[in-house]
């Protein structure tokens, strides 16, 4: 009997080749004959380009070639949006290399093509642009107020458009509501920051292609290559290769892929560009960037009625293949675990001279987690209540699954007292509340906030009709397909498209399983158009919920192919036949069988199959899931904040998350740490900060500060295991929960720290000069604001002042 | 690295390589451990001529006894530096500022004398140098001479080192007994670099302060002695009140710089704060 390779934490297989850099990298291969691209940019957030001069930097050595992009403008095309999120969303074109005008700094406008990468960025300083300056628009709020600047002067407007969802009578719930709280919150913008910079090398083979790129997506940039560029599909080949992380930034159809193709066309030769990670923060398309004005009426015992959401959602310049529809992804999440009487959500995306935004880890429901999670903790010290006790309160209870939401989603299982108890319990949550009582009766400098945060999502994107129903361009099913080679070894391909996710370790152990043969006999294969020519590709915490359902049933066909055959070759009826530990007998005659393998050498030679059988042991499926799936979880965090500098440290962080089955424990714990590390990120350390004239002054990882483990606590996580009811591995995924979860609980323990000076509020991300400056503003309310010098957050108009400053006017009424 | 074009030479000595500088003329830049260098090189924001290569000259990264100081050769990495004996035993406010310096792989390629002739006054070591009134020992073709840290650090990465100057080393004297100090770093990422630092040292007797050094990172175009408040400890008794007295006189004569991670009067505000804290850990021998 084999082991049991499902909830086995193997070590992912991948690793050693990943981690030594040892392996196909984009930017590892280079062909006989490769030239290198390099990109000049537009210093300028809005300006009319007058004049494009080549000339000089044709001449120098090195040199094959020189573009601006008036020179590619016949071909260049617009990239694509796939999302058209509502019938008269305005959506201006989008060329690869500007033409006529730029629209953010960091936007392509000309590229040098060299023998080697130094003569193409040398080249760059003698190329010629003369820019007739356009107004910068940076603010949302100002870019839709009367006789605002325009960002595309032909659409009239900065709004792209208004999206609105509502349910249930919201009027009725804030009709005499005992309690209102009305907040206002800025999700800051962020810079996904993936390991592998982005990087394509395209490969002319007469009027064919095959383009490298470290991209989420090889088969539907295929598809978006060809629609752009005219060459036909089938002669596109797209191979992601090993891809070094994406977090969503390389869920995307890049000017760059798109200008990599062109330039193999054009010159017939292989061509190569890598970004530098200066570049990259310009460029990558960036996320976040919302303001939320939240509007929660409750019940004086803590029960809420209705909540009411109006966003502003910055889609930077351009709308590229998502833009428009990730704040949508959060519409659905507001209401969180809570039952309520009605929702209403209204969104307008707007349009600034900035870098486009897009999907980033967890797209949408971060945002949405965060203000409801926030505001949890906000209505529990309106009520003087433990902020635990208010979701009790509200939360929907064990047996009431499957539970149709306020949002309209049918949540399908879940155990929030589970998950919560357990957390409650490692955290130490009442010795830390005793802790907090003490300090704050000594008046400790260094005083300690608690922070909750009961979230869940909704991931495992996407049933496709619901897709349909929300007009996004695709399906959202996946494909795997499942070959036992003569020799009896495994070949497994998936559509979905790992970038560090481990995918070769958990889907072997998943084919081992079902198959019974030893995880070692399994190679997973991926990523190539040629090799997995049907695919989705990984976004969403997708991958395990879509992509191995598939593979569990392309596993269960090939096994019962190959009873087909076993049967004929026993001379037993196949409802005779038990399958274990990958090998058929006949029940009751246990030295009567045949192994998996046994039966995929007579399925190849085919001298003896049944009528009706094909020769050969493989199958495929595609799996289009019935609904999403909903993991959750309960995370506590304990932060010290330093009341004289404002200097916050986490001291401990539980996270304790249900995803369901686990296939692999090892993968989850890891998935898990990273996203607690981003979400963290985000409440304190990361924003992407421009000037008032547009300009990115984060452009650098010494100005735009990723954390690295020396920063963050030491994780405690735990799980507790309820199977989604939806699929039959009974997962839910895993990819995004911590980066969604971990944001409000640290901004949360933050303001709990602070709660006795007044503070209610802290904008993201909390700096220690903006915590500082939250107490200050307490202590000598009557004081005007200083001018911060070069400091923080022009982006929020100044360094957000602390509790009713930020607009938070709530309380009760 | 994508750097523009420029001349290299490695030099196997110290003769070597001040002729290579004397050579090179004004646009020559010496490369040490090259972590603060190579990425100006990187952004396109140096572009010098040449590279003199100083990494092979094994006589620069001797770190001796030389009776009442200790001479540190600039070659020395971090590294070597935090883990050296003489450093540890009579410099522990330098090994304890190198060991918060960057990361441990900049550590093992950056160096002690790089990080002073780069003169960023974010960095750490400069106000280490200035606290422990430090002579700095530069050589070229016209002999070599002595700088005492206080006339080093000139302006805004800007040092006092001609162009065909090469910094040997630097000899720092020992800090004796009765010597307590701290280097307080104020910083928001491990990796990041200072808001404000501050360097101090100071002698106890008899429950009073009787010496005071103290020097601040990052407020400034370059590393400052705070004078105001070595004067106003000097000859107090230990206590919370005069080490939050003198604290309060950190910012005095400083042009604390503005940027995204923190504006002039938050910086103004740490400067005293902290400064309080490092003196209060300095004073607890």
């Amino acid at each position: 009997m084999t082991v049991e390779e499902v909830g086995a934490p193997r070590r992912r297989v991948e690793d050693a080749r990943l981690v030594t850099g040892r392996t196909r990298w984009t930017d590892n291969m280079a062909p006989a004959g490769t030239l290198y691209v390099a990109f000049l940019r537009s210093p300028q957030a809005h300006a009319r380009i007058t004049r494009v001069d080549t000339a000089r930097a044709k001449e120098r050595p090195g040199v094959v070639a020189v573009f601006g992009g008036a020179d590619l403008a016949e071909e260049q095309g617009s990239l694509p949006c796939a999302w058209v999120v509502t019938e008269d969303m305005r959506h201006p074109e989008h060329p690869p290399m500007a033409v006529e005008e730029v629209r953010y700094v960091g936007e392509p406008v000309a590229c040098v093509v060299a023998r080697d990468r130094y003569a193409a960025v040398d080249a760059l300083e003698d190329i010629d642009v003369d820019y007739e300056p356009l107004p910068a628009v940076v603010d949302m709020e100002e870019a839709l107020a009367e006789g605002a600047n325009l960002v595309h002067a032909d659409l009239g407007t900065n709004a792209s458009y208004t999206w609105v969802f509502e349910n249930g009578d919201l009027d009725a719930a804030l009709r005499d509501a005992p309690v209102v709280l009305e907040r206002r919150y800025v999700q800051q913008r962020l810079i996904p920051t993936a390991m592998e910079p982005r990087s394509v090398l395209c490969v002319p083979e007469g009027d064919e292609f095959t383009l490298y790129s470290a991209t989420q997506i090889p088969h539907i940039l295929r598809l978006m290559l060809a629609t752009v560029t005219g060459i036909p599909e089938h002669r596109i080949r797209v191979v992601a290769p090993d891809v070094g992380g994406g977090f969503g930034s390389k869920l995307q159809v890049y000017g760059e892929e798109v200008l990599a193709l062109l330039l193999a066309r054009r010159l017939g030769r292989p061509v190569k560009w890598t970004e530098t990670r200066s570049e990259g923060n310009m460029a990558v398309h960036h996320g976040r960037d919302q303001i939320q004005r939240l509007t929660l009426a409750a019940e004086r015992d803590g029960r809420i009625r209705g909540l009411k959401v109006d966003l502003l959602a910055d889609m930077g310049a351009y709308l590229m293949l998502v833009t428009p529809g990730i704040p949508l992804l959060g519409a659905f999440m507001y209401n969180g675990i809570y039952k309520m009487d009605a929702l209403s959500f209204t969104c307008t995306g707007v349009f600034t001279t900035k870098t486009p935004t897009d999907a980033y880890r967890g797209a949408g429901r971060p945002e949405a987690t965060y203000a409801i999670e926030r505001l949890m903790d906000e209505l529990a010290a309106e009520l003087d209540l433990d902020p635990i006790e208010v979701r009790r309160r509200n939360w929907i209870g064990h047996g009431e699954f499957p539970y149709e939401t306020i949002a309209g989603l049918t949540y399908d299982s879940g155990d929030y007292e589970s998950a919560t108890e357990k957390a409650l319990q490692l955290f130490e949550y009442d010795k830390l509340r005793a802790e907090q009582a003490d300090r704050r009766e000594r008046r400790d400098p260094v005083q300690l906030g608690i922070g909750v945060s009961t979230f869940t999502e909704m991931c495992g994107l996407a049933p496709s009709r619901v897709l349909g129903s929300l007009s996004y361009g695709a399906g959202g099913w996946e494909h795997a397909s499942v070959r036992i080679l003569p020799s009896g070894k495994v070949e497994v391909v998936t559509g979905s498209s790992a970038h560090g996710q481990g995918h070769e370790t958990a889907w072997a152990q998943i084919a081992a399983d079902r198959l019974g043969v030893p995880f070692e006999d399994v190679k997973v294969l991926h990523g190539d158009t040629a090799v997995s020519p049907k695919g989705m590709d990984t976004y969403g915490s997708r991958s395990l919920a879509v992509g191995g359902v598939a593979l569990y049933s392309a596993c269960d066909k090939v096994v019962e192919k190959a009873r087909r055959v076993a049967a004929h070759l026993l001379e037993a009826s196949e409802q005779d036949l038990d399958f274990s530990g990958g090998r058929f007998s006949v029940r009751g005659v246990a030295d009567e069988g045949r192994t998996l393998q046994e039966v995929a050498l007579a399925a190849f030679a085919a001298h003896d199959l049944p009528d009706g059988i094909e020769p050969s042991l493989d199958s495929d499926a595609t799996h289009d899931p019935d609904n999403f799936s909903f993991p959750h979880g309960t995370h506590l965090c304990a932060a010290e904040v330093d009341t004289e500098t404002g200097m916050v440290t986490l001291r401990s962080y539980v996270a304790v998350d249900d995803v369901g089955k686990v296939v692999n424990p090892l993968i989850v714990e890891g998935q898990v740490h990273g996203g607690l590390a981003q979400g963290i990120a985000q409440a304190l350390y990361e924003e992407a900060v421009y000037d008032a004239d547009g300009n990115l002054t984060t452009t650098t990882m010494a100005d735009y500060l990723v954390p690295s483990a020396a920063d963050l606590p030491v994780f405690v996580t735990d799980r507790t295991e309820t199977p989604a009811t939806t699929n039959p591995l009974g997962v839910k995924g895993v990819g995004e929960a911590g980066t969604i979860a971990s944001t409000p609980a640290v901004v949360n323990a933050i303001v709990d720290a602070l709660r006795p000076f007044g503070v209610r509020d802290v904008p993201m991300p909390c700096t220690p000069e903006r915590v500082w400056r939250a107490l200050r503003a307490e202590e000598e309310p009557d004081e005007s604001e200083p001018g911060a010098g070069g400091g923080l957050g022009s982006a929020d108009g100044g360094l957000g002042p602390a509790g009713g400053g930020s607009g938070s006017a709530g309380g009760a009424r | 690295m994508i750097s523009a074009t420029f001349a290299y030479v490695r030099p196997g000595s110290v003769d070597e390589a001040v002729s290579a500088l004397a050579d090179a003329g004004e646009d020559a830049k010496v490369l040490a451990g090259g972590q603060s260098l190579t990425p100006l090189l990187r952004l396109r924001l140096a572009y010098p001529d040449a590279l003199v290569d100083v990494g092979r000259i094994d006589e620069l990264r001797e770190i001796r006894d030389e009776g009442d100081a200790v001479r540190i050769g600039a070659m020395a990495t971090h590294h070597q530096v935090l883990r050296d004996p003489l450093v540890n035993e009579h410099l522990p406010l330098i090994a304890q500022a190198t060991a918060t310096v960057a990361d441990p792989a900049v550590r093992h390629r950056g160096t002690f004398g790089g990080s002073l002739a780069h003169a960023d006054p974010a960095g750490d070591l400069p106000a280490v140098a200035l606290a422990l009134d430090a002579v700095l020992v530069a050589r070229s073709v016209r002999g070599e001479r002595e700088i005492p840290a206080a006339d080093f650090f000139v302006d805004w990465m800007t040092s006092a080192l001609e162009p065909d100057e090469l910094l040997t080393a630097i000899r720092v004297p020992k800090l004796g007994p009765g010597w307590g100090s701290h280097y307080w770093k104020f910083h928001r990422t491990a990796q990041a670099w200072a808001i404000v630092g501050v360097a101090c040292a100071v002698r106890r007797e008899r429950g009073a302060i009787e010496d005071a050094r103290v020097a601040l990172t990052n407020m400034g175009p370059r590393p400052v002695r705070a004078r105001a408040v070595e004067r106003f400890i000097e000859g107090r008794s230990v206590s919370e009140d005069a080490f939050r007295s003198a604290g309060a006189h950190a910012a005095e004569g400083t042009e604390p710089p503005g940027d995204l991670h923190g504006s002039p009067e938050y910086r103004t505000h740490l400067a005293k704060v902290l400064t309080t804290r490092a003196l209060t850990a300095a004073a607890a021998v």
